[in-house]
Order: structure tokens, then sequence, then C-alpha cells
């Protein structure tokens, strides 16, 4: 804060005039720097509609250090010249002057002098006129006095050109009167403290007024990760929806319960090694379900329960092979064997959302590990009808309303459907998940009841994420080498709005 | 999923129609194909080799059709057409017929000798007789081989198909072995003779032969079919001989499947239409090494009964046993009303080997009715829902360690050895890891035994973030455990991790802490929590606390090792929190 009286006092000067006042003018009329009535300006401003100041430039002339060593003292010709006796100065006497050198040739250019080299007892320079008119000087006083505009163009850029004169660029401020205008000054204070509260001594404060334009300061907070906020939701959609988590924390799983269990047979291309990951440490899994790992063979190889089978020889080492699940549906399979066992059928809901992974080759939306939704029902007579419908119910709380489906291929459901909406944004139907029945090879050799139909549905927790926060590639959602401002500045997550 | 390419206008002629791109892409879409991407020989070579590469190309345009991988009846323009033309009502599908040869002539005979045995002892065969080609045809005829090959076949290791021009050999045909220094034959593109064994690393840089090479290569014979004058056809599933196999202006042909008969119906079934009699096929006769005689191609109607009951009340329709049949017979399935009750009679062509099952029935009849004229209605199931305690448990920590001023952090359940051995300065040995057997890159060759690799890496890639970083993860890591059916089991566990310029092993307490009062556990040595000085050699020396619960260890906390924080590219001293959460569930 400038001091009081420099306030005031550029106040005072404000009230006299009609319109307003340079701040240049302003530090001539009080006699000071023009940087602390810059600084006055500054202080005022805070206070409020004091006064209203706009910042200006102009272009001015003013003297160089050698300029004004001129203005007081006369040029170097001239104070050669004044320097020389009637009688004559020796050359290299004048030489020593501090001006000697300029003032020597600038003065013999004028005329003014001579040089006789023929003297005896060295070069000697004598005056050639009676008196002489210091226009140089003349000129920088001019400039000076503030009357730079009486001289020409080319006379400035000359002495400009002899580093005598510069031209600098003035900023200053137009100040005028604002709508609280007052001599007076008043103090506004910052904030409200716990003494103006115990003393009352608000009710009388001016506070300053705060910027609104600004940012906050960030809470110190933590922060959830985008798929694990998306993840929340779907959890929730499916609990809203009665359906029952899954035990799905187990990534490694047998073939039996990957493949076989879900009448995929073994020479699936699935089941190669170059989409599944398999393991060579714990190699093979040690425990079945034996008669209905007989049924699940029986199936494979001969058919039953209605059908025809694949007719090729099954083996047990291929369903011993351990590997990283390649889908949730392992689990699904592995909770109807669960609920076959139960004395009497009753229906189930469950859901699950979990780790799943492939050997795939990676690239901007795919990674060797991805996280799977899975939705089943099971019940006495569930009907093709009954899956779309309840995909429309999940698919509405995501906001997703316009659906259709596409008839599709899957070894372990039949009917299979793709599920496609309606994008709005790309005006076209995109792909959301798949669906489908699944088959009675899968179930029956289970235990269940024969009335018994599943409904399954599936898809990526990914692709919707990276939809509704906007990423396009998968690896800057998933993984070490996520950027964790993205992770702090990621809103919460609705998925219906 | 196989994709089927197909040029546009050939299609359309087949199909008596035109359509706009959108009007086919619906009818796919209602079908069960999807038209995935409309483009042209041309744009194909410019976009994968180039413009310059692409002067002169045909800029033809060509459909690209996703085929579901069961239908193999679908995988040439010839089944693609029937089937849709069937579907759209404007074709009866024709029925396949095994035709005697004409004039009572005898069968052609392929005699399979017991050599055999070792590679693959089964092989069938049919002639088409009297066909026509044309440039089209014959290439669609080589396509779907190649697509058969591919998928069915599994890039010819369970069946390879060969194909002959039967006026250029004579039968009877053996199907022996032999070992690869006595196969001798002009193959296939080739201007002179090899032997078998030559063959073999001659197409080691083949690109296309050289991956069914693997096939056969350490057998000790090599499976050979030769004529009756010695002459050799071909030498499956690698290469045909030359000059007995397919040309353009043939008109019998010889066909060979080794191993199955689906394949060998399927080729003949969607080329007999080019024959003088359409949909015919010449049976051959196939000898086995016991004598026994069997007649291809099998080309065998199957009948299925079922009740229009059973579609209605799985698909959620209401049609009379009549319609439903109407539905049926347009996916191919000629179907008719029994006349008892409301019983159906499905009829399963020789091209429909996908149907297994009655549900295969009722799908075509879903499909047929249309997917989404199908009335959407909720289930009645009624359930209550549970949530799995260690989830649930899981998401209320998560929250409340955002709370305490941890970010979550997401990686990965896979890694490399070295993230969770040599980096924390264990030995892999101790880690209890699974290990994976065909890890493409090093990223996969474990599962992580620790989730602390994954905070680490995770701070290394945000080291320009401001400091401090606090991070967390709650999440399963894998062990080995013996008394599971897979002999492994995944462990829920909550780590996180502190860097800054300080060790800061009082915020890590401090969060320990914290994590125990919501966990509802006190201070104590019995019933309570403590910790206690602990030697890991992750941590520094002297800076390691093992932290136990109710008497029983679940895991550690402290100030890192130098050498652990220089492993994972790390610069800031850092200290770490790893514990098991499932005793608290």
């Amino acid at each position: 804060m400038a001091d009081t009286g420099l306030l005031e006092a550029l106040l005072r000067l404000l009230e006299k005039v009609d319109g307003g006042i340079d701040s240049q003018d302003v530090a001539a009329d009080l006699g000071v720097d023009h940087q602390l009535i810059v600084g006055a300006v500054k202080s005022l401003q805070a206070l409020g509609e004091v006064i209203s100041a706009e910042q200006k430039s102009s272009k001015r002339w003013e003297l160089t250090g050698e300029g004004r060593e001129i203005a007081e003292q006369g040029s170097h010709e001239a104070r050669v010249f004044n320097a020389i006796p009637d009688e004559g100065l020796p050359q290299n006497e004048l030489m020593k002057m501090p001006s000697g050198k300029v003032g020597f040739s600038k003065a013999m250019s004028n005329k003014w002098i001579r040089l006789d080299k023929a003297h005896e007892g060295g070069p000697r320079v004598f005056k050639t006129v009676e008196t002489i008119e210091d226009t140089v000087r003349d000129k920088l006083q001019l400039v000076q006095k503030g009357l730079s505009a009486k001289l020409e163009d080319k006379e400035k850029n000359e002495l400009k050109k002899r580093k005598l004169l510069s031209e600098v660029t003035v900023k200053s401020y137009w100040i005028t009167k604002g709508s609280s205008f007052s001599t007076t000054i008043t103090k506004q204070e910052t904030e409200l403290t716990p003494e103006m509260i115990a003393s009352g001594s608000w009710k009388e404060k001016k506070f300053k007024p705060y910027n609104f334009e600004a940012m906050g300061v960030a809470p110190d907070c933590g922060h959830l990760h985008p798929l694990m906020k998306v993840r929340t939701q779907f959890r929730q959609i499916f609990l809203e929806m009665g359906f029952t988590e899954m035990p799905t924390n187990n990534f490694i799983e047998s073939s039996f319960w990957n493949f076989d269990s879900l009448f995929q047979p073994q020479q699936h291309p699935a089941r190669d090694q170059h989409d599944t990951f398999f393991i060579s440490d714990p190699a093979l899994a040690h425990e079945f379900p034996q008669d209905y790992l007989e049924r699940v063979k029986q199936v494979h190889s001969e058919g039953g329960y209605g059908s025809q089978g694949y007719k090729y020889d099954w083996k047990i080492e291929e369903a011993q092979k351990n590997l990283l699940r390649t889908h949730t549906t392992a689990v699904s399979a592995r909770m109807l064997y669960k609920l076959a066992q139960q004395e009497k059928f009753t229906p189930v809901k469950y859901f699950s959302i979990d780790r799943v992974f492939r050997n795939e080759t990676l690239d901007a939306t795919h990674l060797a590990e991805f996280h799977q939704i899975e939705g089943v029902v099971a019940d006495y007579g569930l009907t093709l009808g009954n899956l779309m419908g309840i995909l429309h119910q999940f698919f509405t709380k995501l906001g997703i309303t316009k659906l259709r489906f596409k008839p599709a291929y899957n070894p372990y459901t039949e009917p299979s459907m793709e599920v496609f909406s309606y994008h709005e944004g790309l005006k076209k139907w995109v792909e959301v998940g798949n669906s489908g029945v699944f088959r009675p090879e899968m179930l029956l050799p289970m235990g269940l009841p024969e009335g018994v139909s599943v409904i399954a549905w599936g898809l990526s927790l990914e692709r919707p994420t990276m939809i509704k926060y906007g990423i396009n590639n998968i690896r800057e959602l998933v993984g070490h080498k996520v950027n964790l401002q993205m992770v702090y500045d990621s809103p919460i997550c609705r998925l219906d709005s | 999923m196989p994709t089927v390419s197909v040029k546009r206008d050939l299609l359309f002629e087949a199909l008596g129609q035109k359509y706009t791109d959108e009007e086919f892409d619906e009818l796919c879409f209602e079908f069960g194909l999807e038209l995935d991407e409309i483009t042209s020989e041309k744009e194909i070579l410019i976009r994968e080799q180039g413009g310059e590469k692409a002067e002169g190309a045909s800029d033809v345009v060509l459909y690209k059709i996703d085929v579901p991988a069961n239908r193999y009846d679908l995988l040439c323009l010839e089944g693609l057409v029937r089937g849709l033309q069937v579907f759209k009502e404007k074709l009866e599908a024709p029925r396949y017929k095994r035709v005697s040869p004409a004039d009572g002539g005898e069968p052609q005979r392929l005699v399979i000798t017991e050599e055999t045995a070792s590679v693959r002892p089964h092989a069938v065969a049919a002639v088409l007789r009297n066909i026509t080609f044309t440039q089209e045809r014959y290439e669609s005829f080589i396509e779907l081989q190649e697509k058969l090959h591919q998928n069915i076949c599994r890039k010819r290791t369970l069946v390879a198909i060969g194909t002959h021009d039967l006026d250029t050999i004579s039968g009877p045909f053996t199907y022996t072995a032999k070992p690869p220094g006595e196969i001798r034959f002009k193959p296939l593109s080739q201007s002179r003779e090899y032997t078998a064994a030559e063959l073999m690393s001659l197409y080691k840089t083949d690109s296309h032969l050289r991956h069914y090479l693997h096939i056969i290569e350490n057998e000790p014979l090599y499976p050979v079919i030769y004529d009756s004058n010695g002459i050799v056809l071909s030498m499956p599933p690698i290469i045909n001989a030359k000059n007995y196999s397919m040309l353009l202006n043939m008109r019998n042909v010889f066909c060979v499947c080794l191993q199955a008969k689906i394949t060998l119906d399927m080729v003949v079934t969607m080329f007999s239409e080019y024959c003088d009699e359409p949909f015919t096929v010449e049976e051959a006769e196939v000898v086995y090494p016991d004598g026994r005689l069997s007649v291809y191609p099998e080309l065998a109607y199957r009948t299925e009964t079922l009740s229009g009951d059973f579609i209605n009340k799985r698909v959620g329709i209401n049609e009379s046993a009549e319609s439903i049949a109407q539905l049926l017979t347009r996916m191919c399935l000629r179907s008719e009303v029994s006349g008892e009750g409301d019983l159906i009679q499905v009829e399963i062509p020789p091209t429909r080997a996908d149907v297994i099952h009655a549900c295969d029935i009722m799908e075509d009849a879903a499909i047929a009715y249309g997917f989404n004229n199908i009335v959407r209605s909720t289930p009645r199931t009624y359930t209550v829902a549970n949530q799995l305690p260690v989830n649930k448990l899981t998401e209320l920590l998560r929250q409340d360690l955002a709370a305490a001023g941890f970010t979550e952090a997401l990686t990965f359940a896979l890694c490399s050895e070295e993230d969770i051995a040599d980096k924390l300065r264990k030995n892999i040995t101790e880690t209890r890891a699974v290990h994976i057997s065909n890890p493409k890159t090093a990223d996969f060759q474990v599962a992580r035994t620790s989730l602390l690799p994954g905070l680490l890496k995770t701070i290394a890639a945000n080291r320009k973030m401001p400091l401090p970083l606090k991070l967390f993860e709650i999440s399963d890591v894998v062990l080995k455990d013996e008394t599971k059916d897979v002999g492994a089991r995944n462990n829920r566990r909550l780590c996180a991790v502190y860097y800054n310029k300080s060790p800061g092993f009082e915020v890590i307490h401090g969060l320990l802490d914290r994590v125990m009062q919501l966990l509802d556990v006190k201070p104590g040595r019995n019933q309570g929590y403590h910790i206690q000085a602990a030697e890991d050699s992750t941590f520094f020396p002297g800076r390691c606390a093992e932290i136990f619960s109710c008497g029983k260890s679940i895991g550690h906390l402290g100030v890192l090792h130098p050498d652990v924080i220089s492993r994972f590219e790390l610069t800031m001293p850092c200290s770490a929190i790893d514990i098991d959460i499932e005793p608290f569930l």
C-alpha cells in the first residue's frame, strides 16, 4: 500500500480537474517518481470504485546520460573551443581533455578551429572564429524541457545517432473519478476475523471485494479410479435389479470349467495357444466332480440330452489344463452346477464384474486383461422375449433405450444375440453386448431340471467407461501408465445421464 | 468369425434384386450376418501396400460379409445366395442327391492302406460330374476350400481337402503313407519333381504353406494319394500335384477330404448347383484297411420332431404349428406339421451340420420370425440380491481410503517375473507365483503375487506429478495353493504407497491405524492389532514391521529398500503397506 499522504494528494489533484488526469502529469505535479504514482493508482483501484484508471502508453524523447552531460556542460566541440586560449594549444594537450577526441573533430568540421601542423614545438590548435553558437546543447536543452516537438525529426534522429537522445515508451494511467470518489481514504479489510466478530467492528469496516473470476484452492483429497467408479455403478444397477454377486475371485481356472462345461469343443479355436494364456505352474487341475465330468464327456463325444454331440474323442488331459480364465462365464458354470446340486431348484439371478484374460494382440482397444460384466438368470420357462425384456431394463438404467438384436453364434448359447444400441452421436447402431440362452448340452449334464432355462448377457466394463470419459486409448484408462491427473480430474459416474 | 468377400453386382444378380447398401445391411442383420465392409480390390491394395501397387487393380465393389463361425453353408457366394433366397421365400431349398454313375458304370474308388494309421486313417471322396465352371465360379470354388481349411478344418490340422480333374487321372485311387524320401512328384506351381523331404524344406519360406508343414513334419510317414498309374495326386495336407488338380475348363471333379465327411458334404453341395443335373453328386467308394466299404458323400438328411408349443414357449411367441413350420422352411429346414397335435417334422439337410439339438431349430424359428418382432417381457423371477462379502468390504474400504487422501490405482494382474521377484529383492521360488506357459511378451510371465510393483510402476509413469504421491489399490493377487482344485487361489489385498522427499513412515503407519479403525480393530496385542519389527528384503533394514491382527500376521509396512526404489526407476524415498484383507470378512 502506497502511503496515505500520496494517495490523498493524488485524489485532491483529481478532484480539481474536470475530466481526468495523466499519471505522468501527476508525477510531474507532485514532483515524485512516476513508479510511486503507479503504485498509488493500484492501491486506489483495490479500494473499490474510488477512481478508475485506464492504462495507456505513449512515446517520448529522453536524454541519455551523455545527452544530460552536454545539456549541462555544453557539447564536446564547444568545450574544446572554449578551452583554447587566443595563443592556441598544443594538439597533444588538447587530446588529453575528456572531450578532446570527439570535440576536436567536430570543431574542425564546424571550422571553429584550425590545426597548424608545422608549428614549432609540435602541432598546435588555434581558434578561427571569435564566438560560436552551441546548437547541440540548445537542442538537448529543449528536449530536457519537454519541448522536443520544436525539433525536426531529422534533428532528433541525428542526436539519436550520436546516442544523446533516445525514444522511450512510457506507460501511464489515465485517471478519472470513480463512482464512489472521495478525497479521504478508508482502509478496506481483506478478511473477517474473530476479533471483528467479538468486537462488532465488522459493522463499520469496508471489506475488500473478492475476485470471483479466480479458481479456488483444490481440496487435499484422494480419488477413486474412473473404471472402478463405473464398476461401482454397474454393481449398483445389478443390485437394484435383484442380482446376487458371484464369487469371481479365481483368475486361474481349469479348461474344464472355462470350456468343456460350457459345451465348447476341445478343438475350438478359442482353446488355442494364440488366444488363451495357459499355465505352466500349476499346469493341471486335479479335482473335478467325477460323475458330472463323465456326463460332460458323453455329451461332447456322443451327444445325449436330445443332442447329436460333437462326435469327437473327448480327452480329460485337455480339460485338466489350467489357464487364466477367458471369461467369467466359467464362474457362472460353477455356480449353475452348484445350483443344480441343491435338493430343490430355486430361481436365481447372478451377476459378476471381474477380470478376464486373452492372449491377444494388443492395440488401442485391446489389452491382455479386461473386466467382463455378466448377468445370468435361471428359472423355469424363461423365453427369448424375457432375455430381451431384461436387457431392455438393464440398458435403460445405463441411459440406453433404443435396442435391437442380431442373431449371432456362440458355442454355449442358442439362441445367441448381439445387442445393438442406436448411437445418437455416430448416427448408427453399435454393438453394446452379447447375450443368449445357455444350451441344454451345458445345463442338463449339470443336473438342472429339464424345464429350466438360463439366460445370460455380457459386456466389457472398459468400453462403456471409455465412451463415458471420452478416452480413445485403453492404455490411458487401465494399467500403470495412466496419467494420474486423469484420475484426479475424472467426474463422478452417473451412467444414466 | 469368418469373412466372405463377394462381388456386389454378382451377388445382386444371383439374388435377382438390387439393394442399396443400407437395405442389404438390414437384410444381413435380420439373417444374422454382418455387412462388415464395402470395398474393392483396389482399395484393399491401396490400404495394405500403398497407391502404386494398386495401379490397375479392379475397382469392382466387394462386400465383406461376416458369417457366424458355425455356418459353413454360407462361406461362399453360392451358399449365401441360396440361404438368403430361401429366407426371402424366393427359392425352395434344394434337395441334394447322391447318384450312381450314369449308364451303370463303376463308381470311383479310393483304397486306404493300413500305413495311414499313423497319420490320418480316414478319408472320404465324391465326384462332381458334368460341372460347368466360369472364372467366377472357379474362384469361388477355390475360395470355399480355403475358407473351410481355415475354419472347420482348423488350418488343415483336422481336415484337408483335395480336388482334382478326374479326366486326367484314373482310378482306383490309393491313399497311403510313405517315408518322405520315397514320395516324388511335381507339385503345383513348380516346374520339376521334388521328393517330399525336399518339398518340406522348399516350403519353409513359403508365406502360405509354411503354416501347414508342422502338421506332418515330424511324422515318419507322410500321407500321399496315388492314382492307378502310380501318379501322385496330392500330399495332403500340404500340396496337390501339378496337372492333376483343378483347372477352369474341367468337367469332372474328384474330391477327396481327409477325416471329415461334413467338409466333403459342404464342398459338393455348394457346387453341385453347376452340374448338368443340378444338386446331384456322384458317389465314390472308400475301402478301408479292414476291408470295410463305404459310399460317399453321405448327404444325410435327418428328421427331428418337435412341438410348436416348445418353440413358442422358448422363444416367447404364440404361433400356430403351421406358421412355425413355414418359418423353419425359410431357414432351409424343410418342415411340415405331422398331423399329431402340434408336432412339427423338421428335416435337417446335410448343409446344416450346425443343427445338433432342438434348441438350434428353435433359434432358426426365432430368426425367421425376426428377433426384433418378439415382444420383450420382464421375467417374473423373484430374487433377493446379495453382494459378495469380499467385494462389499472392498467397495467400502476404497471409499474411505480415498477419503483418507490416497488415490486409487488400477494395475495389471499379469506382470513379469522380474517385477515380483528381482525388483522386490525376492527370489522367484519363494513368491508362490503362478506361471504362464505361453506369454507373447515378458509382461505376461506370471500372475502378480503383490500389488506393490503395479503401484511403483504407476508412480514411475507419473514422476512429473506434484509430490507427495499417495496411491492405493485393493485387488486380487494370485498364489499357488494346493488345497484348491486348480492349485491356485486369489487373495484380496490392500496396498498403499507414500512417495515423497522424506520416507513418511508415519504417514503409512497412520494409514494402517485408520484402516484398522475403519475395520473396528483396536490397537492391542491380543484381540487388537499391533506391529512388530521384522526383516523383509523388500524393505530398508530396521524400517520394516510386520502387522498382526488378533495374533495373526496380515502383512508388512515400512520404508522400501533403496535398491527396490531404483529398480522401479524412482528417485525419492517411499514407504508402503501391504495387507491381506480377507481375515476381516
